[in-house]
């Protein structure tokens, strides 16, 4: 048997070892995660843009070509010297819709045709789901929209970061044709809806908390950009059209 | 080189070759005769958990190999001077310990990798396997043969973890490795995939049949329980 002071030595000194160890690791480790973190989100804005097989080096000089990035308000105003990457959408998407900051990612495409890339961030069953979802210059198609999910259960809710799922939201519209918004909605296939095909997804069999906080967080998170949406279509436009 | 391998023979007597029956024994016996999953029930709940898809189940059977190998390592280097009051909380440190390099490497070298397995790679944590290895084995064997048994159970549990996920995601899903393995005129002519396949129960399932069926070819493990 040991004595009391050596258990009590032998447990601080693996204690103060392995945090040591693990602390310079995770300092040493830093740059590189968080490099993989921005390109990470870089990559997922662009495969909203249907760009998906760019490499690392590609997909910066994309960034740095043809986005551009804003900030806009519910009042459809532009923030001037706000840097979009730097809001936490986690806590914009709880505050009331008129005091948020709203990031969005313009594109530019080949074509010079613009998409508008929204951010939008919510919960799944596990923990936080997130995703880009881009419009086309009529402010109401969805050219692409990509996910992805902190923990949902593979084969089930992780379905969300699949291709096929995302494939669906492609040529959908978020806007009725009396010009409300709908969104665009994840439901089940055999649920009766009151709103038309144009507006729905079918969700995932097996992964419905997930689908419905997909649902959710689509509505929640691309209703307070329509006020810019408009002012963008109004001087787009020209009047009496 | 000739001064490092001269002396090998002399002291062969003394010291067991590195492959020595005994050892090959201590490796091999957890892929079958003493299956942590199989034989000693252990690490259900993550065999459950991580087998609806192939990949995932192979990098979480790589993950355990390796946290169980080196933790093994390590508590058996340190077996003399762990205080036996606290030897838990001890093995529970290395583990994290290892666990946690695992996820900071693959976070930062792998990181298409680490986002597929970021919640699977925490629950090794809590895989009673590692621990059982440790407080089973570690602690009253040598450096060498520990590390071939923390091999051993990581194989003996990637093998469940890949031959549940070949069923669950075949029969599930139609593919294997995210690979379309059902032909679309099986789906035209009629073939559904099987739901239940997709949910934890199913797992449960074939570890059941699995059990079933190494136990009608193993004679040995018939008596065991």
């Amino acid at each position: 048997m040991h004595s009391n002071r050596y258990t009590l030595m032998y447990a601080a000194a693996i204690s103060v070892l392995t945090a040591v160890i693990l602390a310079f690791l995770s300092e040493s480790l830093k740059p590189a995660q968080q490099a993989n973190i921005a390109l990470d989100k870089q990559i997922n804005i662009l495969r909203s843009v249907r760009i998906t097989d760019a490499k690392p080096d590609q997909v910066r000089a994309l960034f740095q070509e043809r986005v551009r990035k804003v900030v806009v308000n519910s009042q459809g105003e532009e923030l001037a010297g706000q840097d979009p990457d730097a809001i936490v959408l986690k806590d914009e998407v709880n505050k009331p819709a008129a005091e948020r900051k709203l990031p969005l990612y313009i594109y530019t495409g080949d074509d010079g045709r613009k998409y508008y890339i929204i951010p939008t961030y919510g919960v799944g069953l596990w923990g936080p789901i997130w995703g880009y979802v881009a419009l086309e210059d009529d402010f109401n198609t969805v050219y692409g929209a990509t996910f992805d999910h902190k923990g949902e259960t593979p084969g089930l809710g992780a379905e969300i970061a699949e291709a096929e799922f995302q494939a669906q939201f492609r040529g959908k519209k978020i806007m009725s044709e009396s010009n409300t918004f709908v969104s665009v909605r994840v439901v089940k296939p055999t649920d009766k809806t009151d709103f038309g095909d144009e507006h729905r997804v079918d969700g995932i069999s097996g992964g419905t908390i997930t689908s419905r906080g997909t649902d959710a967080m689509l509505k929640n998170c691309i209703e307070p950009y329509l006020a810019y949406f408009g002012k963008q279509k109004q001087s787009l436009t020209p009047a009496g059209e | 080189m000739a001064t490092e391998t001269a002396p090998a023979p002399v002291v062969e007597k003394k010291k067991e070759p590195l492959f020595s029956k005994k050892n090959i024994r201590t490796l091999r016996d957890p892929l079958d005769d003493n299956n942590p999953i199989t034989v000693q029930v252990l690490g259900i709940c993550s065999a459950l958990a991580v087998t609806v898809q192939v990949k995932p189940a192979l990098i979480m059977a790589l993950g355990v190999i390796f946290v169980a190998a080196f933790s093994n390592l390590i508590i058996s280097l340190l077996r003399h001077s762990i205080p036996t009051r606290v030897r838990i909380i001890v093995q529970l440190i290395v583990i994290a310990t290892l666990v946690t390099i695992v996820d900071q490497v693959l976070k930062a070298y792998m990181f298409d990798v680490s986002k597929k397995l970021s919640v699977f790679v925490g629950l090794i944590i809590t895989n009673c396997i590692v621990m059982g290895r440790l407080e089973a084995f570690a602690l009253g064997n040598k450096p060498w043969p520990s590390f071939l048994d923390g091999i051993g159970n990581g194989v003996g549990y990637g093998i469940i973890l890949v031959v549940v996920a070949v069923f669950r995601e075949l029969f599930g899903s139609g593919t294997l490795l995210g690979y379309q393995v059902i032909p679309q005129w099986a789906y035209n002519m009629g073939y559904v995939n099987n739901g239940l396949m997709m949910l934890p129960p199913a797992a449960l399932f074939i570890i059941g049949l699995y059990i079933w069926a190494q136990r009608s070819w193993n004679k040995k493990l018939v008596n065991v329980s």
